[in-house]
């Protein structure tokens, strides 16, 4: 009685074996190291490594080994003061092509590393950096969609030769085409409904009127938010790229949100401002014909528009604008060498060149203006609404009289800091986002608050652990210790399919572990439980063995389904911290079932099946 | 066969706990009507940022240096030590909600240039709504996939006492939570959820002894029934919550303050857990008139046990 057959114990090694493979590289910790990858055209190769390694020779910096992966080079030190020094040196050696970022590698072996075992990654909690959780203005990503539409009618109809007054957006959504007289009306309204798959045109005609609405169609709604979204994250990884963040975590969520992680950021100020920055550049002439105050007083010239400078000044600008910041395709800040102050050097692409130099060409002598635009908005709750409120700031920072024709390189000046400068060079590089976004969501962990929620976790978990431990020996003795080997081979698996699954431990998952560390002794509590049970019945140890894990089995088997569906309850509904709570629950409760039953069994087969035995020490 | 002397007599007390618990039940109900959950950014939105020096630091020093900020109708409290300190940011207007940990931060290090930032958590309005939403819709769905599966695998009766055992626990940590004051975040919601799981697993283990005693003892009412079982069960209760109480005050004293809450939850949570299954869900199973009747299989159990290890 009571033997278990030799592939069950197969089995159970097995399973045990592959739990300790890929619990091992988390006992091995991380290195703090430097990791390297091109920006713009520079490319990693086998060049880049002797470049680096022959440059920290030099600065006599020791390192632990190069790396050279497939886009990056990874070089590993032994402290983090080593580390800061060698970035400084590498930076200087590359140069501006490279972004040198700061990273913490795992000290895996290589040969764990074939077997494809991988420590866990650690959530923002525990190694510090910055959560946001961000949200597209897909009002605004429709708007702009609008307004093409409305300059793409507005040309369709003047090459077909239909009259029509106005384009407009309409109040209550969609398009408003009106126009001259009923025979137009009837043209335009073949025509687009001919031409213009993506909207449905609708009659908005009364007596005198001769309208249409043109609304754009769901289908296309949606592509438009899907297209829209998608950009905006392009936009963001190059902007996140150009922060020089290892590791970066950018990952729609849902519809029109996007999450993204930036671990061991700390300067989360710069983050936040370069991230969720609309700033944008676009350039026009100055009017010069008319007195600003005019506009001031209420009487805008037709053709051109009122702005302020930076100093408030007012100042009259041409509607028309010569050139936008999407045709910029580099930019450098630097200071300028004449007045010292900071400035933006600009590369424009070969459009925006021509542009440019037929722009200026016929202009020289004329003022051209650069206006900085920049988005803001607010969401306030206010008698229980969520208002947004929305602010367009538009300014010119310099009006500069055209001394020549520009062409595909000229500099900006005006700004207020190298800061700005720098801020805006690099938002010209990384592109401009195709609806604004904002931050919704924010959670910044600092460096030290990591180490201490890492180091508090770790204990807190050890003493629960050894204190269960003790407390289940003294209680069922050999059973006892039977329980403790299941509960440590528990934990062993609960690592190892966390880290199998790559999963990120938090804070909340180190405590889902605690939890479930306290909840798995239950399952042996209900068997040992049974055993005593049956014995004082009077049945043989024997007989009593086997009659308590099977009686015991039905009531396990319940008792955890049913916190298995809360587990499940909770990740389907929870967010970030609650779904790694939810995910190390779930993993602790069937790892569980398995050390709990079969491996505590045949540890219990293995000291007592088939013995002659009279009394059973529990 | 098996022992069924009955050592406690749990259900004579039932009348004395059932008032006992109305009345907690009441009382939690009345805070969180009067009162309300003290809830923090995560369901308000707002601003949350923790920062730490090197030395004590004085409150009030902190308070007067906001009087004239933006910051004026803020809370400062101590976290944990007196080197760290808590301040919550109500949403405000005309405060561009990316701007305000860094006007803080710079207010602060102009009184004391040793300030280092640990946290900051900020949450936007639209954000605490939905996760409200989605936290009450965790938990019904919870409870209800929780009562067909107790219903399939049981009798309607016993899923009726296990929900009602599981609202009693959730109605009353809410309401201590209400009462003492304590911060509802992100993580006591989760704890709340853990101990719908526990205080489950643990009316689970009461319910299936029940069953099975309804089938094998003749000549015993149904109080006896549930009597002897919850004798039976009452070693592994105790020892299982022992165990899990041991990790969890291992967790509040050295899982630093920011676990604090979630455990405190969950020890609270384990221990009416424990209370309601013996005297929440066995009472209101008996109360709806469960019988022998009810529970004799009509159909082998699901689970073949003879072919188990």
């Amino acid at each position: 009685m009571n033997r278990y057959s030799s592939w069950k114990y197969i089995v159970i090694i097995f399973l045990i074996g592959l739990g300790l493979l890929f619990a091992l590289p988390n006992i091995y910790g991380k290195d703090p190291s430097l990791q390297i990858s091109a920006a713009r055209s520079a490319e990693i190769s086998e060049l880049t490594e002797f470049q680096v390694s022959a440059a920290l020779e030099e600065a006599a910096i020791t390192h632990k080994g190069i790396s050279l992966g497939i886009s990056n080079l990874t070089i590993r030190f032994n402290d983090e003061e080593t580390q800061l020094r060698a970035q400084s040196i590498v930076k200087e050696s590359l140069g501006r092509n490279y972004v040198v970022a700061l990273n913490l590698a795992p000290a895996t072996p290589d040969w764990l590393i074939k077997f494809g075992a991988e420590p866990m990654s650690l959530g923002l909690d525990l190694r510090g950096g910055v959560h946001f959780l961000m949200e597209v203005d897909m009002e605004a990503a429709i708007e702009k969609a609008e307004d093409r539409y409305i300059s793409d009618l507005r040309s369709f109809l003047r090459e077909k030769k239909v009259r029509y007054k106005t384009i407009t957006h309409n109040k209550t959504g969609g398009l408003l085409i009106r126009f001259k007289d009923d025979t137009e009306y009837n043209k335009g309204q073949s025509l687009l409904a001919d031409n213009f798959d993506d909207l449905d045109v609708e009659s908005e005609s009364s007596e005198d009127e001769f309208s249409l609405i043109a609304v754009i169609r769901e289908e296309v709604l949606l592509e438009t938010q899907r297209l829209a979204l998608q950009q905006n994250i392009t936009t963001l990884r190059k902007r996140v790229n150009e922060l020089g963040v290892a590791e970066p975590v950018i990952q729609r969520q849902g519809l029109k949100r996007v999450v993204v992680q930036l671990p061991g950021v700390q300067d989360t100020a710069r983050a936040k401002a370069i991230l969720g920055a609309t700033a944008t550049l676009e350039f026009r002439l100055v009017d010069e014909e008319h007195e600003p105050q005019e506009a001031v007083d209420g009487r805008p010239p037709a053709g051109s528009k009122l702005y302020y400078e930076r100093n408030g000044l007012p100042i009259l600008l041409k509607k028309q604008i010569m050139l936008t910041g999407d045709s910029i395709i580099n930019a450098a800040s630097g200071f300028d060498t004449l007045t010292g102050g900071p400035d933006v050097t600009i590369t424009l692409d070969g459009k925006g060149a021509k542009k440019m130099s037929r722009g200026t060409r016929d202009n020289v002598g004329k003022r051209l203006a650069v206006v900085f635009i920049e988005y803001k908005m607010e969401t306030i709750k206010q008698d229980g609404d969520i208002i947004k409120e929305k602010e367009i700031v538009e300014e010119v920072i310099n009006a500069a009289v055209i001394q020549e024709q520009l062409g595909k390189r000229f500099h900006i000046t005006g700004l207020d800091s190298s800061e700005e400068a720098k801020n805006l060079a690099l938002l010209l590089r990384a592109g401009a986002l195709a609806a604004p976004i904002y931050i919704i969501e924010e959670r910044t962990v600092g460096p030290s608050l990591g180490q201490d929620n890492i180091d508090k976790g770790f204990d807190s978990v050890v003493i629960g652990f050894v204190l269960v431990l003790i407390f289940m020996a003294i209680y069922y003795k050999v059973f006892g210790l039977i329980a403790d080997i299941a509960l440590s081979l528990n934990l062993v698996l609960i690592i190892a399919m966390l880290s199998l699954l790559q999963a990120t431990l938090t804070l909340p998952g180190i405590a889902g572990i605690v939890l479930t560390v306290g909840m798995a002794v239950d399952a042996n509590v209900l068997i040992f439980e049974r055993i005593r049970e049956e014995i004082r019945n009077g049945n043989t140890p024997q007989a009593s063995i086997h009659a308590g894990y099977e009686k015991a089995f039905s009531t396990i088997a319940d008792a955890n389904i049913t916190t298995l569906i809360a587990a499940l309850m909770l990740f389907s509904f929870g967010t970030g911290p609650i779904q790694g709570f939810a995910v190390t629950l779930s993993l602790g409760i069937i790892s569980s079932m398995f050390t709990a039953i079969m491996v505590s069994r045949g540890l219990v087969n293995l000291i007592y099946g088939g013995k002659n035995l009279n009394k059973l020490i529990i | 066969m098996g022992n069924m002397n009955i050592k406690f007599n749990f259900m004579r007390m039932r009348v004395i706990t059932t008032i006992m618990s109305v009345l907690l039940l009441i009382a939690s109900i009345a805070s969180l009507s009067y009162q309300g959950l003290n809830l923090g950014i995560d369901f308000t939105g707002g601003t949350l940022v923790e920062v730490g020096y090197p030395e004590a630091v004085d409150l009030d020093k902190i308070r007067e240096s906001f009087i004239d900020s933006e910051f004026s109708n803020t809370s400062v409290q101590y976290f944990g030590t007196a080197n760290e300190i808590l301040i919550r940011i109500p949403p405000q207007r005309g405060l561009n909600s990316a701007d305000i940990s860094n006007n803080l931060l710079n207010l602060l290090s102009a009184n004391n240039l040793n300030v280092e930032m640990r946290r900051v958590e900020f949450v936007g309005p639209q954000v605490g709504d939905e996760l409200k939403e989605d936290g009450g819709l965790a938990m019904l769905y919870a409870l209800l996939c929780i009562m067909v599966y107790v219903a399939f695998r049981f009798q309607m009766r016993f899923s009726v006492g296990a929900v009602a055992a599981l609202i009693h626990d959730v109605v009353i940590t809410l309401g201590f939570f209400s009462i003492m004051h304590f911060n509802f975040d992100l993580t006591i919601l989760a704890a709340l959820l853990a101990v719908i799981g526990y205080s489950l697993n643990d009316t689970i283990v009461v319910f299936d002894r029940v069953r099975e005693n309804f089938r094998k003892v003749r000549d015993k009412t149904p109080v006896d029934v549930f009597n002897i079982s919850l004798n039976q069960t009452l070693s592994r209760t105790l020892m299982t919550s022992f165990t899990t109480l041991l990790v969890l005050i291992a967790l509040f004293f050295l899982g630093g303050e920011i676990i604090h809450g979630f455990s405190i939850a969950l020890i609270f949570g384990v221990l009416i857990g424990t209370y309601s299954s013996i005297y929440i869900a066995s009472p209101v199973t008996l109360a709806l008139g469960i019988k022998k009747e009810d529970l004799m299989p009509v159909k082998k159990e699901g689970l073949d046990l003879e072919n188990q290890p």
